[in-house]
């Protein structure tokens, strides 16, 4: 096997595994437009860093700190930050990333790939930053875990309780975006809500804990990259889209032995 | 937020609270004690700003004037209006109070407390209304509260369930002595156990014993002309039901009144 497929598999591989508990409280929160928010701003953070000459990963880590700090912040207080002003941050981000990227960037940039997700995109550097991400995001998973179980049944409570939410809520949006950016060069920016939801949602159908959930989301996206990739290179299609496909038939399956049982 | 000292005079002290959200005047020159094992009831009608004095009474919101004080260490159970738990989320009532604090093998405890033995395992999204309410209940009494925090803990129960809640909450603050903090959506109705009525209306409009409160000025001129008056459900049973309706023996009322049954088998 090519050694940029090993690489495209393993970096795809790391996001799934973050992507799975991340994912499975996503659902749990009703925030998947955090993920495309999130994602959205990583396609401007890309173009920042090419306007200012910076490592891409510099980019989307700033741009993404900033818009994990008003989402937690919208989620603190609706009044301050409504879904009008979320809706005009996330596909405000967009629009402005690929306006700005067709101006400057034509050339230097994949859009495609970007948007879509590519396998060749997945350089050695790369592999490492993805690996290293999705250790940091599963360590702060594991350690926010409770906390945000606690914070997803009911914020008040949780915090009568004792819990700092609005601390945990911005740490589990910081994750969450560091999970988008690890995910985005093989899923694409376009997709990556879809890596996030769609195995915890096939998920739900077989688990009893919040715990078993999240750990069969991790297994069931794993085995959405690996056969995603692998129908990718055999139809030579992008791979975001191929393993979204998979994504969908394995969410399909779950449903109807669900409904079976 | 300052606290109070650990023994002795009240467990929480609102002193002269005001809240604006926006432009808008919720709360006005608020004052609110909780005595160690008092009951006081918190009744106002529709947007009278009775959950955002909780709010600033739990410290979730800080007032836009005036002080908020606790005792040191104040243990707090609360239970919130409305649970809203996505069906994504995969939560049995064990492990929902486990989430509170309680060990998950001493919840039982609490749920035969509140008559919803045998539902550790149930999936919190299936549980009724009620039995969802003596949950809550039960896991707020898991955290061995000194205050219960119970906002409109009758809603969306029938007059028979509001009954029996009540009877539960004055129940428990006898077995237990915490204090209790409820806030009621019925104007007409308060629990014989109250100590005290508080009427808001974003301001105090008077407080006092519910007797005395239900015959004040301030309190008839709510109601407005179709005023009914303050019903004070004093009655009593000599026996109580579980989650399924059965009867359960044994529980001896000391403030007993009377000892028919008024609800035997439908």
């Amino acid at each position: 096997m090519d050694d940029f497929l090993i690489r495209a598999g393993l970096a795809g591989v790391a996001a799934a595994l973050a992507a799975g508990p991340l994912g499975s409280a996503v659902l749990w929160g009703r925030m998947a437009f955090f993920g495309d928010a999130l994602a959205h701003a990583a396609l401007l953070g890309i173009v920042v860093a090419l306007i200012a000459d910076w490592h891409p990963w510099l980019g989307v880590a700033g741009v993404g700190l900033v818009v994990a700090t008003v989402l937690a912040w919208s989620l603190a207080d609706p009044k301050l930050a409504p879904d009008s002003l979320l809706a005009a941050l996330s596909h405000g981000s967009l629009a402005v990333g690929l306006v700005v990227l067709a101006i400057v960037g034509r050339a230097q940039v994949d859009l495609y790939g970007y948007l879509f997700g590519d396998i060749l995109a997945v350089g050695p550097a790369d592999l490492a930053w993805a690996l290293a991400g999705m250790a940091v995001a599963i360590a702060g998973t594991v350690a926010l875990w409770r906390p945000l179980i606690a914070i997803l049944i009911h914020a008040d409570v949780a915090a009568v309780e004792g819990i700092a939410v609005r601390r945990v809520r911005l740490a589990f949006l910081v994750l969450l975006a560091l999970t988008v950016a690890v995910a985005m060069k093989t899923v694409g920016i376009l997709l990556v809500t879809a890596l996030l939801v769609l195995p915890a949602a096939a998920a739900r159908s077989f688990a009893r804990t919040p715990e078993a959930m999240a750990v069969l989301a991790s297994l069931l996206g794993v085995a959405a990259v690996v056969l995603g990739l692998a129908f990718s290179v055999l139809v030579d299609a992008p791979s975001g889209p191929a393993i979204v496909c998979v994504a969908t038939v394995l969410f399909a399956i779950a449903r109807v032995i669900r409904r079976a049982a | 937020m300052t606290t109070l000292p650990a023994a002795g005079g009240p467990l929480l002290r609102l002193d002269g609270i005001d809240l604006d959200l926006g432009r808008r005047a919720v709360l006005r020159d608020i004052d609110l004690n909780v005595s160690p094992g008092e009951i006081v009831t918190l009744i106002g009608p529709n947007g009278a700003g009775k959950t955002s004095l909780v709010r600033v009474a739990l410290s979730l919101v800080v007032p836009t004037r005036g002080t908020v004080v606790r005792r040191a260490g104040l243990r707090i159970g609360y239970m919130p209006q409305r649970l809203a738990i996505d069906p994504t989320l995969p939560l049995t009532v064990r492990r929902f109070m486990a989430v509170g604090g309680a060990h998950p093998r001493a919840v039982a405890g609490p749920l035969a407390e509140v008559g919803a033995a045998g539902l550790e395992g149930a999936p919190v999204q299936g549980l009724s209304g009620g039995e969802l309410q003596r949950v809550m209940l039960a896991r707020a009494l898991s955290r061995e509260p000194d205050l219960l925090v119970l906002d409109e803990p009758a809603q969306g129960v029938d007059v028979q369930g509001q009954v029996e809640l009540f009877d539960l909450i004055a129940r428990v603050r006898r077995e237990r002595g915490c204090a209790v903090l409820l806030v009621s959506h019925d104007l007409h109705l308060v629990m014989a156990a109250t100590d005290m009525v508080v009427c808001l209306n974003h301001h105090v409009c008077c407080t006092g014993h519910p007797e005395a409160v239900s015959r004040h000025p301030a309190y008839l001129a709510l109601l407005g002309p179709t005023a009914r008056g303050l019903a004070v459900y004093a009655h009593s049973h000599d026996h109580r039901h579980d989650v399924a309706g059965a009867v359960v023996d044994g529980y001896d009322h000391d403030d007993r009144h009377g000892s028919h049954r008024h609800h035997g088998p439908a």
